[in-house]
């Protein structure tokens, strides 16, 4: 479980200001749980991440990670190989020749011993379906393979809790659904833990639970459902509902009988065949 | 005509080892005060083509000519040119120099010759224009921001100097989408009202089709469709989804209608649209 205990935070700039980025937020998520979390620029999404795996202190209270402390020095290790962090441009994460080396890389850096090391790097290389680029370079690929070999790096450590900032804000329409999958899939057939954000509506949707970021606070905590069901709310956090809700609001606003927090086009598709 | 690419190639690292053809014989012309949108899959050379567009790189083959003056012939011109394009970087952080937010702004007019307190005006009417308060931002650091406001302030920085031609890279890429409305809404202000020639690169299929007057849709370097967005989301939508692309949810959810034989029309953009359509379908289907 991670759990975050009334955590403050403030970045301290060169000018000397303090700069308020979290206050006071409490949160629990569980081992397993599939969560998105969703806010305006600058809401705090980013630096609340950066506190699971201990890159970014609070400046109060505390961030626990299977019962172990960020603070204590001793522990941070083991909090990041369980922790694995993927971030919006793949490239600044990509370091090796090869795709195979690239995710060989944190294995070989805690001392893995070659025969485990390459069943390892095997698993994820099939879990993320880039068996076949094995031997290409990095450079070579798309944005979206990119994502994915940074993903698989991640798993090759065993990590067990998945984050993800923004990582298809850089995709196209293709390589962004494929993310998608594979982090559904991660949850559901590995069990692990997802902790994504994301700007895109349509991609919050699909999870199981959306924690909303307002100046640095918790301001909703629900289902994809509950959440988009609070249109006028959303947009005074600078959020929105997705396009196709948005369809589903105005149909409604006219007088046709569907619920107006449809969240996909398949749902969409179903109710209007009642009608046309 | 405004810009013209002659039969224009690009290769990174030409003759090494890492060589990569990233464009290939690209011909185009783009005329004074059109807004244009480019879609494509990642690595396909949309970042390339824009780098080009405002000759921040030399083609390695082929001309281009601006106001029929070949820019890579004609260095002072191309120093001229260079300050009426503007284009805004896909990662802001690498347009990024300065130590603050003020300066990294005031940067492009003061070099224009905007006097000193002239400054503080055109940084505060640019910061204006994307939604960010000039107090609480002059002196912070631009490296350290957050995502989306590293994005704003590298928009602002192209606005302030007022540029006739205005080259956004994936400009709403991690913006909210309340940020991202306002954005769009002084662009579209800039294009309708300043008449300025807009190029702007999106993955966003919803402000590609409601923004962009003319797409132009580019595979593996070549660009292989150059249309309005109506006939491009309507008549192409397999190919579009072959490389990777998408529709916008209305008009994925009106072509899955008529894809199980409802009498809809195609190439629906907006919500908009859809809504008037399926009304109509509903009170057809009432008598
Ligand atoms: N390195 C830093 N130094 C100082 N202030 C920072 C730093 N990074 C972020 N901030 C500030 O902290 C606040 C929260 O930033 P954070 O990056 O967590 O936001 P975010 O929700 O991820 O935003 P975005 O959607 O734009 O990525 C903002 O006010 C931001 O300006
Ligand atoms: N600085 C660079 N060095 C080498 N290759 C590059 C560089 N920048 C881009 N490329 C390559 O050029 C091709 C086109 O890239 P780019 O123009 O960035 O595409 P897009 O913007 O459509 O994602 C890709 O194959 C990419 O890997
Ligand atoms: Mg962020
Ligand atoms: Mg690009």
């Amino acid at each position: 479980m991670i759990e975050f205990k009334n955590v403050t935070h403030f970045y301290n700039t060169e000018q000397n200001e303090k700069i308020a980025s979290l206050s006071g937020i409490n949160l629990k998520i569980h081992k397993g749980d599939f969560v998105a979390i969703i806010g305006a620029n600058g809401s705090g999404k980013s630096t609340l991440v950066k506190h699971i795996n201990g890159l970014l202190l609070p400046s109060k209270g505390e961030v626990l990670v299977e019962n172990l402390n960020t603070r204590d020095m001793e522990e941070v290790w083991n909090i990041r190989k369980q922790v694995g962090m993927v971030f919006q441009n793949p490239d600044n994460q990509l370091i090796a020749t090869t795709v195979e080396d690239d995710i060989a890389f944190g294995l070989e850096n805690i001392g893995i011993k070659a025969k485990e090391m390459g069943e390892r790097v095997d698993w994820a290389l099939n879990i993320v379906g880039l068996n076949g680029l094995r031997n290409s370079e990095p450079h070579l690929l798309s944005g979206g393979q990119k994502q994915r070999v940074v993903i698989a790096g991640a798993l090759a450590m065993n990590t067990s809790y998945l984050i993800l900032d923004e990582p298809t804000s850089m995709l196209d329409p293709k390589g962004r659904k494929n993310i998608l999958e594979i982090v559904k899939d991660l949850n559901k057939k590995e069990s692990i833990t997802i902790v994504y954000i994301t700007q895109f509506m349509s991609e919050a949707a699909q999870f199981d639970k959306i924690f909303v970021l307002d100046k640095g606070r918790i301001v909703l905590e629900d289902s994809p459902k509950k959440v988009f069901d609070k249109a006028e709310q959303l947009l005074g956090l600078s959020l929105e509902v997705p396009q196709i809700t948005r369809l589903a609001r105005e149909l409604v606003k006219s007088g046709l009988d569907i619920p107006g927090n449809i969240l996909n086009e398949d749902e969409m598709v179903k109710y209007l065949c009642l009608y046309i | 005509m405004f810009i013209h690419l002659k039969d224009v190639s690009y290769t990174y690292n030409l003759n090494m080892p890492f060589e990569t053809v990233a464009l290939k014989g690209i011909n185009l012309k783009v005329n004074r005060g059109e807004f244009i949108g480019i879609i494509g899959h990642t690595g396909c050379g949309k970042t390339t083509l824009l780098q080009l567009l405002n000759g921040l790189i030399e083609p390695t083959k082929g001309q281009i000519f601006i106001e029929n003056i070949d820019i890579h012939k004609n260095k002072k011109k191309l120093k001229e040119i260079r300050k009426k394009i503007g284009l805004s970087f896909q990662y802001p952080e690498n347009q990024f120099f300065e130590e603050n937010i003020f300066k990294e702004i005031a940067f492009g007019p003061k070099n224009m010759g905007v006097a000193e307190e002239q400054l503080v005006q055109s940084v505060k009417k640019s910061l204006q224009m994307v939604d960010m308060d000039y107090q609480s931002f002059k002196d912070r650091s631009p490296f350290s921001l957050s995502g989306g406001e590293m994005r704003r302030v590298a928009i602002a920085s192209i606005l302030a100097i007022d540029p006739e031609v205005i080259i956004l890279d994936e400009p709403t890429a991690s913006l909210d989408p309340q940020s991202c409305s306002k954005l769009l809404s002084v662009i579209v202000d800039l294009y309708q009202k300043y008449h300025k020639t807009i190029i702007m690169v999106s993955h966003n299929m919803e402000i590609m089709a409601k923004l962009a007057r003319r797409i132009i849709v580019m595979e593996k370097g070549e660009i292989i469709m150059d249309d309005t967005p109506r006939n491009i989301f309507q008549k192409s939508i397999d190919r579009l989804e072959d490389i990777g692309l998408s529709l916008p949810q209305v008009t994925y959810t009106m072509y899955k209608l008529k894809k199980i034989g409802k009498p809809v029309s195609s190439g629906i953009l907006t919500v908009e649209e859809a809504k008037e359509e399926i009304l109509k379908l509903v009170n057809e289907n009432k008598k």
